[in-house]
């Protein structure tokens, strides 16, 4: 549990995470995945509960913790003039057996800006370096946070592999994110937290698939009765418009289901069009759980 | 496939603490050398202080000028060093993460401290052989006797500033920093006993400075360069207090961000 004054930003979190698996911590901004990482890596010390990574208490051993362990802590961190290759080296050369910098920067597509000072480099460009910052170490255990905000599509994509390949070669990784998408890529667990706390945690399909509840969504004509349509269909199903001539059917969606709507919207005079049945996708797992409204 | 199987199989432990330190130090000190600020603080400013205090006579100073000039420039060159350069560079690296993206890798934190004064140290090497260099050629002729001694004090003087830096650096926000330590730079230059010495300044002034870093390590410079005796032990004393307090209250107050 880590407190600060009397808000309580982490309470009862409790992770495994096995060698050779990712791990993600997923939440709204605020909810404590910072806090979580921080407290993993020894820069906080939780004010209850007991914290054990690779078998020590990140707290109390930190030097003999950190060589086994690569951190890439949000918003990175580097010298402000220092140019992006020199920045590497340093942080390579504290360890014994480090990955060779020129190939990391190499892949990552940062020869380019290897001469380039620290605060001159584009935001995703710096994520990258934070990355590599990482990773070069060889350790055991990563931990990313956030490391991919702020990067375009295609260097996503690259750390993607990278966390792939680190997976493989029996790194365990923790990262936290806000997206859906990259948890449902990466991760083999997903830790939803939310005020500090776990709200719901499993693989990407069980979470995705514990409801067991489908949706199907068409386009019509707007301002069609919904409320006549869900009268329609059997007890136990809701009917709404998202937006103008977007709807929306939850409940399990099987053949009779279909023909009822496409009957139904017939009787209207509408063409149900662009008709999916969807399965719920952790980004409705995760507005489920944690709420519609926006952060302060 | 751009990660081969196999890229990033464990093999994790410390780097060597030697290498550690000079690869963090070496690169601390280009930066040093870099920065047009930190090399208008440390070099310009002393190198203009020198040349202008020797030729121009705002100062009352014993003939010849430069004997009483070159190692009070000297002393200014460690104060600037290691404490106005160093805080002010401490608070910045602190700002952009640097200090706790060094301390998530394997590199312990005394190594941290370490790797920043081997740095200053660098810096302040470059400093004397540039300042001696050019005072030489304005006529300065150190008594022999009084060199190591000298040095003694400038390592006393780069380990009292630099703990004080350390401190300032450690402690407070960056733009506080900048300003503290530019301020602090400034009074003690004038009123501190560095390029005015305690005889010259009024009485209560002169013996808050003999008690000030800036003082203890002017005067000392000043007495064993052109005496070849050794330092007062008051000098000594109150260097080896400024490094011990701000050292003992840096392990409690320094922040790494």
């Amino acid at each position: 549990m880590k407190r600060y004054g009397r808000t309580t930003a982490v309470d009862g979190l409790d992770l495994e995470l096995p060698a050779a698996s990712v791990l993600a911590l997923l939440g709204p901004n605020g909810a404590g995945k910072t806090t979580t990482v921080e407290v993993c890596t020894g820069f906080l010390r939780a004010d209850a509960g007991e914290v054990r990574v690779l078998g020590t208490d990140p707290a109390g051993a930190p030097d003999a913790l950190r060589a086994r362990v690569g951190v890439m802590p949000q918003g990175g961190g580097a010298y402000p003039g220092v140019r992006a290759a020199e920045m590497l080296r340093v942080v390579a050369a504290c360890s014994a057996h480090p990955l060779d910098p020129g190939w990391l920067l190499d892949v990552l597509g940062l020869t380019g800006c290897a001469r380039t000072p620290y605060k001159r480099l584009s935001g995703g460009q710096q994520q990258r370096l934070a990355l590599a910052c990482a990773v070069v170490g060889r350790p055991e255990l990563v931990f990313l946070d956030e490391p991919t905000a702020g990067m375009d599509p295609q260097a996503r994509r690259l750390v993607w592999e990278m966390v792939g390949a680190l997976r493989r070669d029996g790194v365990a990784v923790l990262l936290t994110t806000h997206l859906m998408e990259e948890a449902e890529a990466l991760a083999d667990q997903v830790v939803i937290v939310d005020h500090g706390r776990v709200v719901a945690q499993g693989t990407p399909a069980s979470l995705t698939a514990a409801s067991g509840a489908q949706e199907l969504r068409f386009r019509a004509r707007p301002g069609m009765d919904v409320d006549g349509l869900a009268a329609a269909l059997p007890s136990g199903y809701g009917a709404a418009e998202r937006t103008a001539g977007r709807y929306v059917v939850q409940g399990r969606i099987d053949p009779a289901v279909l023909s009822t709507i496409t009957t139904w919207c017939a009787g209207q005079g509408a063409l149900a069009d662009d008709v999916q049945v969807a399965k719920r996708s952790l980004e409705d797992v995760f507005l489920e759980l944690t709420g519609r409204e926006l952060r302060s | 496939m751009t990660f081969p199987a196999g890229t990033f199989t464990p093999r994790p432990g410390p780097g060597s603490p030697g290498r550690m330190l000079a690869v963090q130090a070496g690169t601390e000190l280009r930066l040093a050398l870099r920065n047009g600020e930190q090399v208008l603080l440390t070099l310009l400013i002393p190198v203009v202080l020198l040349v202008g205090l020797t030729l121009l006579r705002v100062v009352p100073l014993p003939e010849p000028r430069v004997a009483a000039v070159a190692p009070s420039v000297l002393a200014l060159a460690v104060m600037s060093t290691a404490f106005t350069g160093q805080a002010i560079a401490f608070g910045f690296d602190r700002r952009y993460g640097v200090v706790r993206r060094l301390a998530a890798t394997a590199l312990p934190r005394w190594l941290l401290v370490a790797g920043r004064l081997a740095a200053v140290l660098g810096v302040v090497v470059i400093q004397v052989v540039l300042l001696a260099a050019i005072a030489a050629v304005l006529g300065w002729r150190p008594a022999p006797a009084g060199v190591g001694w000298a040095v003694l004090l400038v390592l006393l003087g780069c380990s009292a500033f630099g703990a004080l830096g350390i401190l300032l650096g450690g402690s407070l926000r960056a733009e506080v920093t900048l300003a503290l330590a530019n301020l602090v730079w400034f009074v003690l230059l004038l009123a501190g006993g560095i390029v005015v010495p305690l005889a010259e300044l009024p009485g209560p002034l002169a013996a808050v400075a003999g008690v000030l870093p800036s003082g203890a390590l002017a005067e000392g410079l000043r007495l064993v360069l052109t005496t070849g005796r050794p330092p007062a032990p008051a000098h000594v004393l109150v260097l080896l207090g400024w490094t011990a307090v701000a050292t003992a209250v840096s392990v409690r107050a320094v922040r790494l961000r």
